[in-house]
């Protein structure tokens, strides 16, 4: 069995029926109960009680690059093997991680008035972030605006190459610029100050939630662009009949 | 009860909104989904 089978429209949409009500149990699951078990943490000594903002700030940061990045992945398998069902699968991705980017920036900004003293900063994270926001916006947009869903799947495929610069580089804008307000990584294999496991396990769980909502959520979406691409081809041919 | 201190209303509003647009994205996505396939369905009946 090879994964290329998944790029049929039919077969996708049959395996893609099976697990997903598993994955949307999961998704709320652990999202809700890594959100509860985060809120009900204690207060850290010097944050107070934002700390609890971590477990919304961080798995939605996480998951504004990645699905970046799986949108990458996906357009890229657009543009070399015209698999129609991951072009749909990257434009169902969109809406999702601009939701998670803009996530991340407004409990950010909530986060850092209080511990920085300002809502925003021209920090290089925060601004690879705002531009991470304004590229996920531009690639709807673009789908939006180019008729022919060939024709726009190919521009927003090499769009999303552009963009990928910014979303590494609100992954590791704290590692090439040392100056600015927001810290390094919050979990990291490095060796140095760690944090404590009653932080750190309800926010891999919350993690997991956050993966497995968007999981859920890009596998509905694309599912509806299938939907909407039969339908299209429908009509279609019964205009040209 | 939860203890929020004085941050309390930094730390509602960050899960107020948070919450508010996960919840939204999620129904967004449902409703764009059973409109679709209803729209489908409706479609393939007619033949």
């Amino acid at each position: 069995m090879s994964i290329w089978e998944y790029a049929n429209p039919v077969k996708f949409m049959r395996s893609s029926g099976a697990v997903l009500p598993w994955v949307a149990a999961g998704a709320g699951l652990c999202t809700v109960a890594g959100l509860v078990w985060g809120f009900l943490t204690p207060e850290d000594y010097k944050q107070g009680s934002t700390v609890k903002i971590i477990f919304l700030h961080v798995p939605a940061a996480l998951m504004a690059i990645n699905i970046w990045l799986m949108m990458l992945v996906t357009s890229l398998v657009w543009l070399i093997r015209r698999h129609h069902v991951s072009a749909l699968a990257a434009k169902a991705a969109a809406p999702i991680g601009a939701v998670m980017t803009l996530i991340a920036l407004i409990t950010g900004a909530i986060w850092g008035q209080p511990m920085w003293g300002t809502w925003w900063e021209w920090d290089p994270r925060l601004t690879s972030f705002l531009i991470l926001f304004l590229f996920y916006l531009g690639y709807m947009a673009l789908w939006e605006a180019v008729e022919n869903p060939d024709s726009a799947a190919d521009l927003t495929g090499v769009l999303c190459l552009v963009g990928s610069v910014f979303a590494l580089l609100s992954r590791y804008a704290v590692n090439f610029w040392n100056q600015g307000l927001h810290q390094g990584a919050s979990l990291s294999m490095a060796p140095g100050e760690r944090m404590s496991a009653i932080y750190r396990y309800p926010l891999y769980l919350s993690m997991l939630g956050f993966f497995l909502l968007f999981l859920a959520l890009v596998l509905v979406r694309t599912r509806t662009e299938i939907r909407r691409r039969r339908l299209a081809a429908l009509l279609a041919r019964e205009n040209r009949a | 009860m939860i203890e929020l201190g004085k941050y309390a209303g930094t730390v509602l509003a960050a899960y107020g909104a948070s919450l508010l647009l996960l919840v939204g994205i999620t129904v967004q996505t449902l409703l764009a989904n059973a409109r679709a396939r209803r729209e489908l369905q409706e479609h393939e009946r007619r033949g």
